[in-house]
């Protein structure tokens, strides 16, 4: 019954083996999005397509980047920039559950030997005015994956409710491949004729983003960019539905999404400077919020939104 | 008498709701079933992390016939009426009877309801829980409507007779009830069917799943600490944890395992909290040491290889998670003994601690003043409490604490003597807290206790300054828990000061930060003068009165503003001590009888002076003399009235003509000349027993004498002695606000 996996040997292998299981359960597999995030959340494919009613599916790694999580490359557990690999599907399939296993199974982890665990954890994001009900699965007491079933994205109500599976690709194969040391685990096979590990990957480039995130970015720059992404992100959707040149109805949800995620990223790296008082912290996310608000208010004006003309 | 078994088969139901959620199933579903007509024998529920279960004994096989007589309208009413009447009770005007009433003929329906099967109100009540039910929080969850605390995937319903049970049928949102559940999720997954309780609690148990909630905790903890003591050791309690541990797991496997050596040197509270808050783990002590030297991990599964597996995993997690806290632990500490904490607190500048209120370093100052003046009154030194107010907060800016809030106080403390500071420092930063709940330690340490007094006074009157006051059930800011403390601190503590002054010093400086047209001088002037005078008012007058001619605009800003607030301030005080001392069996009249008199600002005074009250009270002197003088009260406020004038003259005893007079006159000068200096020396007891020692001649007199005497000059004589009497009581407590 139960069918013995071989263990991965690389970090790559791990994203290799989620990226076919979810294939082979049907979804859309995806590339990353071609912009600086702070969770695979932010992905369009997660934020606007879990909004309205029409069925979707996808599983992508999305590059995420935290910048108060820089160490310099000297953690062997924390970057500024790492991977997480999500799953979003809807209407959440009642064997969700079932088929996230699965993909435990398929990166070698050993059900009969380890104690996997759901454990109450209420997913919210301030910045996309969204939040969900799901739980923190454990194994053997560390967290692997986030597991939400979403109620709310954008200040709108889920319905049908997506189910979002979110991997921590580093933490995880870490634990699979049995490496305390994050940077010194292989990133590719390590018995390749140039085998590379994590930290050849990324440990230099980590210590020159943590020295400009934390001391070098020009905050007034930045604050600038700010606030041009707000300015854009509600000009764009000020414009009518209707395109005058082409004369076909198109509300420019995702562009003006584009400027949301710009301006939620600034304001990380803001935060990471350290420029950003308590009480300003609250401010500058409901201000994000509000733009997450106005895109998810267009995305639900658009076909994939599930509007019909 | 068929039984019931109800299973509501879910995705894994946060452990911190499952007792509950239990409880409100059984009580939910027996109710419904009650108010439906059927009666039971007993019940019981019970939860694990993926079921909710209901077991109900001796249900009844249906509900009773019931008849009905509803009264309708007269005979000769208007159709109209009439047929109203007919749609309301459902039947046909053939059906109805006609009957003599008071008031002319009267049509009357008789309505009757067959009883219906238990089969049918179960599925009603079922349903009716099911989408009705008081989670904490809930979801929906793929294209459905019903919401559940996570996904619902089977409903088990049966009733079980001795020949046979069958399925209740009823399907909600999509979900069809069965005889079907699952047992655990690993070790045997798959479904299977039952036929009772009993089969299905029996069934489970062979597939790796313990029903009972008790059971569960009660063999965690056994054998955890069987496990503890063979290798020497202890395991910490925690109620609160077993409880939370044992509703994540359907068949717990408990492992013990090391702590690296790395870590011993962590405090242990830390060690602590890095374990249970993020890993559910129970900490093991060496009682010989006291260090935590183990952990406890409860797995959910047995394994080929009997938890190592898992155990090594948890172990690795745990260095992780520790090697963090050392982290900031050692991070802290340099800051600690390097920088005196000097970064911490600068940071505070920039953490708000209400938007009206300022910063928390703003708030450190005005505690910090507050704490000089008070430690003179609390017998702690005055230098100590001011520092000890400094850096009471400096803990909330370091790394441990932003990792575990809850170590606030604590980490204070460490750090405080990490920076060499003196131990009554150290000491008051994790005592200054306290006391949080009614059953918490009240700290004694006089250093402790001034910053504890001037930190909640200053919570107190920062709220009562913008008018943020509690109202009814709303206590957002835990003011009422504060004032309780203060009222703890100083009774516990036997600390004779004058609350008023206080109140009014740090109401004084909030006001002066909130009312622009105050200036900074003008608060230190004014708190000087507080200090000196007692209270804001007199305060304020000798100021005024001080600048006479000049510009005293900001003083005056300040006299609308305050007194109102002091004096409902003092008397939120008030009803939190009646509250205090209701519990303690003071009576609420006792209490106020004291509150009316002066001085009642200083809470060990008042309580003094309502125990010792309370206390003569329960003699039967004691009783008997407020009789006697609510009635020498009545008749002098009678006659006063009458008469227009007051008196208060004093008697003269040679006008008395009656034996019992004259005794009640020397028996007034005895209890005076003991009343006296009693009450200068608050010696309530020797104060109250010398009024109560009135009583005797006070009868005897009430007895003999006529006090509205034909003869004017006596009659004026015996009223004015009443008001002596009267006097002498209400020295010692308002006997009017005594009942009965």
């Amino acid at each position: 019954m139960e069918q013995t996996v071989t263990k991965p040997k690389s970090f790559q292998e791990i994203i290799l083996r989620l990226q076919s299981y979810w294939a082979g359960k049907g979804c859309a597999v995806l590339q990353p999005y071609d912009m600086e995030v702070g969770a695979g959340t932010f992905h369009p494919a997660t934020t606007l397509r879990s909004l309205g009613s029409t069925p979707w599916s996808a599983a992508y790694v999305q590059p995420s980047r935290r910048p108060t999580d820089g160490r310099y490359g000297d953690s062997p557990n924390r970057w500024q920039h790492y991977y997480q690999y999500q799953v979003i599907i809807k209407p959440s399939p009642p064997d969700l559950q079932e088929l996230y296993l699965g993909s435990l199974r398929a990166i070698g982890i050993d059900m009969e030997l380890h104690d996997i665990r759901f454990v109450e954890d209420d997913w919210e994001s301030p910045t996309l005015g969204a939040w969900g009900l799901g739980w923190e699965v454990w194994c053997d007491g560390m967290e692997v994956s986030q597991f939400t079933y979403f109620q709310q994205v954008g200040g709108h109500d889920c319905h049908p409710v997506s189910g979002e599976l979110t991997y921590g690709l580093e933490r995880l194969a870490m634990y699979v491949l049995g490496y305390d040391d994050g940077n010194a685990m292989p990133f590719n096979d390590p018995d390749a004729p140039i085998p590379l590990t994590y930290g050849d990957v990324f440990q230099e480039a980590e210590a020159q983003y943590a020295r400009w995130n934390f001391d070098v970015a020009d905050t007034d720059v930045l604050l600038q960019h700010f606030i041009d992404a707000e300015a854009e992100c509600a000009r764009i959707l000020e414009q009518p539905a209707d395109d005058p040149k082409t004369g076909r109805r198109i509300v420019m949800a995702q562009p003006a999404y584009d400027q949301c995620i710009k301006a939620s990223h600034i304001f990380n790296l803001l935060d990471a400077r350290g420029v950003i008082s308590v009480t300003e912290r609250q401010a500058y996310i409901g201000r994000v919020r509000t733009l997450a608000k106005m895109c998810a208010d267009a995305f639900v004006q658009t076909k994939a939104g599930g509007f019909a003309a | 008498m068929p039984d019931l078994l109800i299973e509501l088969f879910s995705e894994e139901i946060p452990a911190r709701m499952q007792a509950k959620a239990a409880d409100d199933l059984k009580s939910r579903v027996t109710n419904g079933l009650v108010e439906a007509g059927l009666t039971y024998s007993g019940a019981a529920a019970f939860a694990t992390p993926r079921r909710l279960v209901l077991r109900v004994d001796g249900l009844t096989d249906r509900s009773p016939d019931v008849k009905e007589e509803r009264k309708g309208p007269r005979v000769d009413a208007p159709e109209k009426a009439i047929d109203g009447f007919l749609r309301g009770a459902g039947v046909a005007r053939a059906d109805l009877i006609e009957r003599d009433e008071k008031k002319g003929r009267v049509f009357f329906a008789i309505i009757e309801k067959p009883g219906r099967p238990a089969a049918e109100i179960v599925a009603d009540v079922l349903d009716d829980t099911v989408r009705n039910f008081p989670w904490p929080k809930s979801m929906r969850w793929g294209a459905g409507s019903l919401r559940w605390v996570r996904p619902l995937h089977r409903i088990l319903c049966l009733l079980t007779r001795e020949d046979g049970s069958e399925v209740v049928p009823l399907e909600i949102d999509g979900i069809v009830s069965g005889r079907s559940t699952e047992g655990h999720r690993f070790m045997a997954p798959g479904a299977f069917e039952v036929t009772g309780f009993d089969d299905y609690e029996a069934k489970l148990k062979r597939a790796f799943v313990v029903l009972d909630a008790t059971e569960r905790a009660d063999a965690i903890w056994q054998d955890a600490t069987n496990q503890a003591f063979a290798s020497g050791l202890e395991v910490v309690e925690d109620k609160g944890l077993l409880a939370e541990v044992a509703g994540l797991v359907e068949w717990p496997v408990v492992l013990m395992g090391e702590i690296g050596e790395d870590f011993l040197d962590l405090p242990p509270e830390v060690l602590q909290s890095s374990m249970k808050e993020h890993q559910k783990f129970f900490s093991v002590r060496n009682p010989k040491t006291g260090r935590i030297e183990r952990f406890i991990t409860v797995a959910n599964r047995d394994t080929a290889d009997q938890g190592a597996t898992i155990l090594a995993g948890n172990q690795k997690v745990l260095s992780a998670r520790l090697a963090d806290a050392k982290f900031f632990w050692e991070n802290d500490l340099r800051v600690a003994k390097g920088e005196k904490m000097a970064p911490w607190l600068t940071s505070l500048e920039a953490v708000t601690f209400h938007n009206k209120l300022g910063s928390v370093k703003d708030k450190v100052d005005r505690v910090m003043e507050l704490a000089r003046e008070l430690a003179p009154v609390v017998g702690a030194d005055v230098d100590l409490s001011a520092e000890a107010a400094r850096v009471a907060k400096a803990d909330l800016a370091s790394e441990m604490v932003y990792e575990f809030p809850e170590l606030q106080g604590l980490m204070g403390r460490y750090y405080s003597t990490a920076a060499g500071l003196p131990d009554a420092v150290a000491a008051a930063c994790e005592e200054h807290y306290s006391p949080l709940g009614p059953s918490d330690d009240v700290p004694t340490a006089p250093v402790s206790v001034a910053v504890a007094l001037a930190e909640k006074i200053d919570v107190l009157t920062g709220f009562w300054a913008i008018d943020e006051k509690p109202t009814g059930s709303k206590d957002p800011f835990a003011l009422r828990r504060a004032a309780l403390g203060v009222i703890r601190l100083v009774l516990e503590n036997n600390l004779h000061l004058s609350l008023d002054r206080f109140i009014d010093a740090q109401l004084v400086r909030h006001k002066g930060e909130l009312i622009d047209a105050v200036s900074n001088d003008e608060v230190t002037a004014l708190v000087e003068a507080i200090a000196k005078h007692g209270v804001f008012g007199a305060a304020y007058r000798a100021l005024k009165d001080a600048r006479n001619g000049e510009d005293t605009t900001g003083l005056e800003a300040m006299n609308d503003a305050l007194p109102d607030v002091s004096v409902d301030l003092l008397s939120f005080f008030h009803d939190r001590l009646k509250n205090y001392l209701r519990d303690q069996g003071i009576r609420h009249d006792v209490i106020d009888a004291c509150i009316a008199m002066e001085g009642n600002d200083d809470l060990a005074l008042l309580v003094a002076r309502a125990k010792a009250l309370q206390e003569v009270l329960s003699t039967e002197d004691g009783e008997n003399l407020v009789q006697g003088f609510k009635r020498a009260n009545n008749i002098l406020t009678q006659a006063e009235e009458k008469d227009g004038v007051e008196y208060s003259f004093g008697a003269d005893p040679k006008f008395a003509e009656d034996p019992t007079e004259t005794a009640l006159f020397t028996a007034l000068a005895e209890a005076e000349a003991r009343i006296n200096p009693a009450m200068e020396a608050q010696d309530f007891a020797t104060a109250m027993a010398a009024m109560a020692a009135l009583r005797g001649p006070v009868d005897a007199f009430f007895e003999a004498v006529q006090v509205n005497a034909e003869s004017e000059v006596l009659r004026r004589n015996r009223l004015n002695l009443l008001s002596s009497i009267r006097g002498v009581c209400l020295k010692v407590a308002d006997l009017t606000r005594i009942e009965g």
